[in-house]
C-alpha cells in the first residue's frame, strides 16, 4: 500500500513514469468501494492536487473538460448545459448528489464499467479523450478508447487529462434516457445517448452510443448505417432490429436480462427517432 | 401531481414531541456500533457455503498466530446447542450435519477487526454435500424423490374451513381462479445488526440491536445454562427492524456471548457487516396461493377457496406463525359461508425465512385482492363496486367466524378512499388518457383488507405479559417495559397512553431502558401489539399507581401535576413501594380453537382501503405510483404523527415489494444481490404523494378504543398496485414483484 | 504505510498520521468520537455517512483519509446547535429509528445551503441519495419544508 500525492502535472507524470504500475484515484467513489477486495495492496496516485485538469472551458472547436471535472460541476455547467445537454443529463442521473460531488468524468470512464452512466454521451457526441504520459500526449477518439471488459487503451503511465467533445450544430437532436431500477441512484440496465442531425435522406450526423448492453459502452455502427444508407426514409422497425442486434450483446446479469436490454434498448432508439417517425423532421431536444 | 403530503394527516403542530426525536436528530442516540468498551475485541463468524451437508473437518493455517485469537466451535457451547425458538431445531454452530449455506460453524475475535480478515482466510473448512440435491422451491420441496429436509418437506399443514367449499362448488356460480406468487423481501434496516457481549460483576451482559428482549434471553439462558439471573440483556437504540431483529438477534447474542465467555468475559463486539446481514438473516417468506372464488350474479361471494403455501427455508423457526396469521387474513374482510383455506409451511435449503411486518398477511392478502379483481373482471363488474358487495358489517361473521361488532363501518372507509382519491374521475380520466396511444398507460387499483393486533388467539393468554411503571420522589413516571423502541414511537405513545390514564402531563412520562434486569417481560415488539396490548396493560398499571397514591400518598380524588408530584413525594418519604407492576387480561369470551381456526382470532383488527394510481412506461415497462392513498380504520389514533409514519413508511416497504425489491438466489441458495447497491428498496425520488386518512371508532380493543396499525400498511400497497397495473395494461399479472422485465413480457401477452 | 494529514472537523484541527486509504468515515467516528455519522452500507449507496466536505455533501464512506488533508469536514455535531432543520425533523416526523437521520439532515443543510426554498421536486432530487427505510419519506419532506419556514402551517 502506498500513496503519491504529487502537486503537479509534471511531477504525477515522472511518477507515473518511474512506477507505471500506479493507480490514479480522482474522485475515489468507485474505488473506495472496491478498496477491500484482494487489489488492496495497491498503489495509489492522487490527483486530488492537480487542479489543471479541474474545470470546463470552451475551444475553438468545442468544449474541453477537465479529467476532474466533478459530475456536480458537468451537470450544472453553462457550456454544458447548453451545447451538450445530453452529457449534462448523463452527469445529473450518476449516483446521487454526494456521489456526484465527489464522482470524476475521468473516473467514470476509466473505471471502464460496461454499465457507466456517462460513456454513451460521449459516444454520441464523438468525444475524444487525450492520454499524457511523461513522453507527451496523444488524442483517441472515444469510440476507440475501450479494448475489452474493464480494458483500455491508456498505456502504462499514461493519465487521462482532458475530454474533447465538439459542439454539435444547432438544430441537432440530443437524447439522453437511462433505464436504471429506479429513479435515482441506480445502476443502468440499458442507457441510450444519441446526436441526430438532418432528417432522413439526407443526415449529417447519426450516433447512438449505449451502455449496459455489451462488455463495454458502445457506439452502434451497424444501427447508424442502416438509417443513413437508407435514402426512403426511416428504415422499418424490423430492420432497425437487425441492425441494432448486430451492434449490441446484452446478457442476463443480477440487475435485468438479455432480452429485456434488447427490447429497450429498440424501444430507446425508437424513442430518439420519435420525431421523424411521427412527422417526419422535426427538431426537438433532449 | 399532488404537492399536500400530508392532506389528511392530522397537524403535527398538536401532537406532543416524539420521545426519542432530540437524540436522534442530534445524532447523540446511541446504536451497537457506537458502543465501546476497553479492551474489546472483534468477532468474526465462519459459515458453510453448500446448500446443506456435511462438516468434515476444519484446518487452521499454522502460519498465524492462534493464541491471539479466540477461537469458539460448536464444543465451547455450554448449554443447548440450539437457538430457542418454537422447536429446538436450529444449531448455534454447527456440529457436524447442516441444511443451508452461511450456517455459523465457528467464531473468530481479535483485539484489531483488521486481523480478522488474515484469519478467515487462514481457516479452512471441508465440507461435503449431501447426496441429494438442495431443494429452492415450494414446487422442488413439494415433489416426491427430492432431498428430505424434514419428513415430506411440510412443517406444518393446517386448515381453516367454514361452512362446506365442497358443497358451494357444487352449485352453478361465477368461479374465477388463479395462482399468486410473492417473493422474497430483505427487511433492509438501515442499521446491520450486531451485539456486544461481556461478563459484568457475573452476569453475561448481552447489549444489542433487536426487537425482544426476553427472547434473546431465553436464548442465552438455554445456550449457557446459567441461570435467567446470571444473564442480561439490554437494547441500544435500534436502526429500524421490522421484524427482522425479531429471531436472528439470538443468534448474534449466542455468538457473540460464546466468543466473550471464551475470552474470560471481556467484551465482544459482533458487529455484521451490511454483506453478511443480508445474505444470512432472515427475510419474507416466498409464498405460492392458489385461490378460486365462486361469486353468484351479483357479485355475492359463494366460496373462497385457498391453498396457501410458504417457502420456511431450512429450518422451522417461526414459520408455523407466520403461515398460521397468513391463512387467517388469507379469505380477506368478506362476508362468504363456505371458506376453506389450506396452509403448509414447507422446508427449502434457503437460509430460514422469518418475520417481517406483516407476517405471512402480506402475501396471502395481495393473491386474494389481486383475484377479487380477477373475479371483478369474469363478472364484469367494477372492483370497487364487488368488494362493497361483500364486505363484513356488523353481524356478520368473518371467514375464522368470529362475529363483527359496530360501529365499525367499512363502506365509510372504502367511500372516504374512493372519494379522497378521486376514483371514479381517475378511472374515466385514465381510460381518456390510454385511448390517446401516448407511450404511458394508466390505471387505478384497489384493496379492501384488515389486520388482526396483537397475538393470534389464546397467544397473548400464554404470553401472559407484564408491565409497570416506577414514579420518582419527583413525580416522573418511568414507564417499564421490554416492549422495545425501533423507530414506529413505542415510547411516544405508550407515555401518551400513560399521562392520559394519570392526567398528568406527557412531559412527566418517560420510558426505561429495555434491560431484562429492570423491565419485566411484557412478550415481544411484534404482531402490531405494542399500543392495544402493552398499552392496555400500562393503562391499568397507571389505574393501581393512581389507587396507590390515594392510599398511601393522601392524592386528592381531583389533583392537578403539582399534587401528584407531592403524592409521589409522600409516597417515596413513607417508603412505601414506588413501582407497580400490571399483568394482560385475557377476555373471558374470547374462544380460538387452533385445529379448526375457528373462533375470534384476534380482539380487534385495523380495517382499511388503499388506492394506487399507476403510469406504465410502454417503453421500458417501468410503473411508476403516481399518487397513493391509504384511508384506514384504526380504533383510535393516539398519536398523529407517529401514527401517520407508520402508514407513510409502510406504505413506501409496500411500494417496495410490489415493484422493486428483488431477492435473487445464488445457487447455494443464500442471497446473491446482498448489497444495498443491488437490492433496491425506494428512494425518495421514487415515492408518490401520500394520502393518509384516519377513521377512528374508539372500538379497539387498547386505550381508548385503539387497535394496532404497525402491520397493517405492508398488507395493501401490493395488490393495489398491481390491480392499477392489470387495469393499465389490459394484462394479468399475478406476483410480486412486478419488475420492468416482467411488464414488459405481460404487456406482449395482452398484446398491447 | 501513513500519511500525515491536517485538517479540521466542525472547526477543530486535526492531525495525525493515518493510513491513506482510511475512510474519513472511521476517523470521525473512531478518532474523533463524533459517532452521529453512521455506517450502513459502507458502499455510498445509503447516504447515512453523509458529511459536508469544504461544504459540498459527501458519503465519507468513500473519501479516504488522505484525500482531507488541508480541508474542512462538517459533520452534524458541527451544525450550529439552532439550526432549524433539529427541530424541524423531531416535531415533523421527520426520524423514527433515527440511523439515517443524521446523514439526510446534512443532505438537507446542504440542499438549503445551496437553496433556501426548495420545492418539492428539489428535495425529492437532494435526498435521493438518502436510503430511509422508516418514514416513506414523506416525514422528511415536511421537516425540510418547515424548516425552510415554508410549511407545517
Amino acid at each position: 500500500m502506498s500513496w503519491h500525492a504529487p502537486r503537479n502535472l509534471d511531477e504525477a507524470l515522472a511518477l507515473l513514469a518511474e512506477r507505471p504500475g500506479l493507480v490514479p484515484f480522482a474522485g475515489g467513489t468507485d474505488l473506495m468501494v472496491g478498496r477491500q477486495t484482494p487489489a488492496c495492496g495497491r498503489q495509489y496516485l492522487s490527483l486530488a492536487r492537480l487542479t489543471v485538469l479541474r474545470g470546463v472551458r470552451e475551444t475553438a472547436s468545442g468544449v474541453a473538460i477537465g479529467a476532474l471535472t466533478t459530475m456536480t460541476e458537468i451537470g450544472c455547467h453553462p457550456y454544458v448545459c447548453r451545447d451538450l445537454p445530453a452529457l449534462a443529463a448523463s452527469a445529473r442521473a450518476t449516483g446521487a448528489i454526494a456521489i456526484q460531488n465527489r464522482a470524476t468524468l475521468a473516473g467514470n470512464i476509466m473505471n471502464g464499467s460496461p454499465a457507466a452512466d456517462n460513456p454513451p454521451a460521449l459516444l454520441a457526441y464523438g468525444a475524444e479523450v487525450v492520454l499524457m504520459s511523461a513522453a507527451g500526449s496523444r488524442r483517441v477518439p472515444y469510440e476507440d478508447f475501450h479494448g475489452g471488459y474493464k480494458q483500455t487503451v491508456c498505456r502504462p503511465g499514461e493519465i487521462l487529462t482532458e475530454i474533447l467533445v465538439p459542439v454539435p450544430p444547432p438544430g441537432a437532436r440530443h437524447y439522453f434516457r437511462k433505464v436504471g431500477a429506479r429513479r435515482a441512484q441506480a445502476i443502468s440496465k440499458v442507457s441510450l445517448a444519441a446526436l441526430l442531425v438532418g432528417r432522413p435522406g439526407s443526415w449529417e450526423c447519426v450516433r447512438f452510443g449505449f451502455a449496459s448492453v455489451a462488455p463495454i459502452p458502445i457506439l452502434a455502427r451497424t444501427l447508424a448505417v442502416a438509417i443513413t444508407g437508407s435514402d426512403r426514409g426511416l428504415p422499418d422497425d424490423a430492420e432497425l432490429a437487425i441492425a441494432l442486434s448486430r451492434d449490441i450483446m446484452p446478457r442476463d446479469d443480477i440487475r435485468s436480462t438479455a432480452d429485456y436490454r434488447r427490447r429497450v434498448a429498440m424501444n430507446l432508439v425508437r424513442e430518439a427517432l420519435a420525431p421523424w417517425t411521427r412527422q417526419g423532421g422535426s427538431n426537438a431536444s433532449a | 401531481m399532488h404537492d399536500d403530503d400530508r392532506s389528511g394527516a392530522v397537524p403535527f403542530k398538536e401532537a406532543p414531541l416524539r420521545k426519542d426525536g432530540t437524540e436522534k436528530v442530534r445524532g447523540t442516540a446511541r446504536y451497537i456500533a457506537d458502543v465501546r468498551y476497553p479492551g474489546m475485541l472483534y468477532g468474526a463468524t465462519l459459515r458453510t457455503r453448500l446448500p446443506g451437508g456435511t462438516v468434515v473437518s476444519i484446518d487452521f493455517d499454522e502460519n498465524i498466530a492462534w493464541d491471539e485469537y479466540v477461537v469458539v466451535t460448536a464444543k465451547d457451547i455450554p448449554g443447548v446447542n440450539a437457538v430457542k425458538m418454537i422447536e429446538q431445531d436450529q444449531p448455534v454452530l454447527v456440529e457436524a450435519q447442516y441444511r443451508h449455506a452461511g450456517e455459523p460453524v465457528m467464531l473468530v475475535a481479535h483485539r484489531d477487526p483488521q486481523a480478522l480478515g488474515t484469519a478467515l482466510a487462514a481457516i479452512r473448512i471441508e465440507e461435503r454435500a449431501c447426496d441429494e440435491g438442495p431443494v429452492f422451491t415450494i414446487e422442488e420441496a413439494l415433489r416426491p424423490m427430492t432431498r428430505q429436509i424434514v419428513a415430506g418437506n411440510v412443517y406444518r399443514d393446517y386448515c381453516m374451513e367454514k361452512g362446506s367449499v365442497a358443497r358451494a362448488l357444487g352449485e352453478p356460480c361465477h368461479v374465477f381462479e388463479g395462482e399468486y406468487q410473492t417473493g422474497a423481501q430483505e427487511h433492509l434496516y438501515i442499521e446491520p445488526q450486531g451485539m456486544i457481549a461481556r461478563v459484568e460483576e457475573g452476569v453475561l451482559t448481552v447489549e444489542g440491536s433487536l426487537q425482544c428482549p426476553y427472547y434473546v434471553h431465553a436464548a442465552l439462558v438455554s445456550m449457557t445454562g446459567l441461570s435467567a439471573d446470571q444473564v442480561r440483556v439490554l437494547q441500544c437504540a435500534t436502526g429500524g427492524a421490522f421484524g427482522g431483529k425479531e429471531e436472528y438477534p439470538s443468534h448474534i447474542a449466542c455468538h457473540a456471548a460464546l466468543l466473550s465467555l471464551k475470552a474470560g468475559g471481556r467484551p465482544v463486539a459482533l458487529i455484521y457487516q451490511r454483506a453478511e446481514d443480508m445474505a444470512v438473516t432472515p427475510k419474507r417468506h416466498p409464498s405460492r396461493t392458489r385461490v378460486r372464488l365462486g361469486a353468484d350474479g351479483n357479485g355475492r361471494l359463494r366460496f373462497i377457496d385457498i391453498d396457501f403455501v410458504i417457502d420456511g427455508g431450512a429450518y422451522l423457526t417461526l414459520s408455523p406463525v407466520v403461515l398460521s396469521r397468513g391463512m387467517i387474513h388469507a379469505a380477506g374482510p368478506y362476508r362468504c359461508d363456505h371458506v376453506r383455506v389450506r396452509g403448509r409451511a414447507v422446508a427449502t435449503s434457503h437460509p430460514p425465512f422469518g418475520a417481517f411486518r406483516g407476517f405471512g398477511a402480506p402475501q396471502s392478502i395481495f393473491a386474494l385482492e389481486t383475484a377479487m379483481d380477477g373475479l371483478a373482471r369474469t363478472l364484469g363488474m367494477p372492483p370497487e363496486v364487488l368488494r362493497a358487495r361483500n364486505v363484513l358489517v356488523p353481524g356478520d361473521l368473518s371467514p375464522a367466524g368470529q362475529g363483527i361488532e359496530g360501529p365499525l363501518d367499512m363502506h365509510r372507509v372504502m367511500e372516504e378512499a374512493l372519494e379522497a382519491s378521486q376514483y371514479h374521475a381517475k378511472v374515466a380520466r385514465c381510460r381518456q388518457w390510454n385511448a390517446q396511444g401516448q407511450a404511458s398507460r394508466r390505471g387505478m387499483g384497489i384493496a379492501t383488507f384488515y389486520h388482526g393486533a396483537g397475538f393470534t388467539g389464546n397467544g397473548e393468554l400464554a404470553l401472559r405479559s407484564r408491565a409497570g411503571l416506577r414514579v420518582s420522589a419527583g413525580g416522573l413516571v418511568e414507564i417499564l417495559t421490554s416492549t422495545t423502541e425501533m423507530g414506529q414511537g413505542m415510547q411516544t405513545t405508550l407515555s401518551e397512553i400513560v399521562a392520559e390514564a394519570l392526567q398528568i402531563p406527557y412531559e412527566g412520562v418517560c420510558v426505561a431502558r429495555p434491560d431484562t434486569r429492570d423491565v419485566p417481560n411484557s412478550g415481544p415488539t411484534v404482531a402490531s401489539r405494542t399500543c392495544m396490548v402493552v398499552g392496555r396493560i400500562l393503562a391499568q398499571a397507571a389505574y393501581k399507581l393512581i389507587a396507590r397514591l390515594r392510599a398511601g400518598a393522601a392524592l386528592p380524588s381531583a389533583y392537578d401535576y403539582d399534587e401528584f408530584c407531592a403524592a409521589c413525594a409522600r409516597l417515596h418519604a413513607s417508603g412505601d413501594v414506588a413501582t407497580v407492576m400490571a399483568d394482560y387480561q385475557h377476555p373471558v369470551d374470547s374462544q380460538w380453537d387452533e385445529s379448526t381456526f375457528q373462533g375470534s382470532p384476534y380482539r380487534s383488527f385495523a380495517w382499511a382501503c388503499y388506492v394506487a394510481e399507476v403510469e406504465v412506461d410502454t417503453t421500458t415497462g417501468e410503473a411508476r405510483v403516481l399518487d397513493f392513498t391509504a384511508v384506514q380504520e384504526v380504533g383510535r389514533v393516539v398519536h398523529p404523527t407517529v401514527a401517520a409514519g407508520q402508514i407513510e413508511g409502510g406504505v413506501v416497504q409496500g411500494i417496495g415489494y410490489a415493484l422493486f425489491e428483488e431477492v435473487h438466489f445464488g445457487t447455494d441458495g443464500q442471497m446473491a444481490n446482498n448489497r444495498v447497491t443491488n437490492y433496491i428498496i425506494p428512494t425518495s425520488a421514487d415515492v408518490p404523494p401520500i394520502r393518509v386518512l384516519f377513521q377512528e371508532s374508539r372500538a379497539g380493543a387498547g386505550p381508548g378504543g385503539a387497535a394496532g396499525i404497525g402491520e397493517l400498511p405492508m398488507d395493501g400497497p401490493a395488490p393495489a398496485i398491481i390491480n392499477a397495473i392489470n387495469a393499465a395494461l389490459g394484462t394479468e399479472i399475478r406476483h410480486v414483484p412486478a419488475m420492468p422485465e416482467h411488464i414488459l413480457a405481460a404487456m406482449d401477452r395482452g398484446h398491447l | 504505510m501513513t500519511v500525515s494529514c491536517r485538517f479540521t472537523v466542525n472547526g477543530s484541527p486535526v492531525y495525525g498520521h493515518f493510513a491513506p486509504m482510511r475512510r474519513l468515515l472511521d476517523v470521525v467516528r473512531a478518532e474523533c468520537g463524533l459517532t452521529a455519522t453512521k455506517e450502513g452500507c459502507g458502499e455510498g449507496e445509503c447516504g447515512s455517512c453523509a458529511v459536508l466536505l469544504d461544504g459540498a455533501l459527501v458519503n465519507s464512506c468513500l473519501v479516504p483519509i488522505a484525500e482531507v488533508d488541508g480541508r474542512e469536514v462538517t459533520t452534524l455535531e458541527g451544525l450550529r446547535t439552532d439550526d432549524p432543520l433539529f427541530a424541524a425533523f423531531a416535531a415533523s416526523g421527520g426520524t423514527q429509528c433515527g440511523i439515517c437521520t443524521p446523514g439526510m439532515i446534512m443532505a438537507a443543510r446542504a440542499l438549503l445551503n445551496d437553496c433556501p426554498h426548495p420545492d418539492l421536486s428539489e428535495i425529492r432530487r437532494a435526498l435521493s441519495g438518502n436510503l430511509c427505510r422508516c418514514t416513506g419519506y414523506t416525514g422528511i419532506y415536511a421537516a425540510i419544508r418547515a424548516a425552510a419556514g415554508q410549511g407545517g402551517e
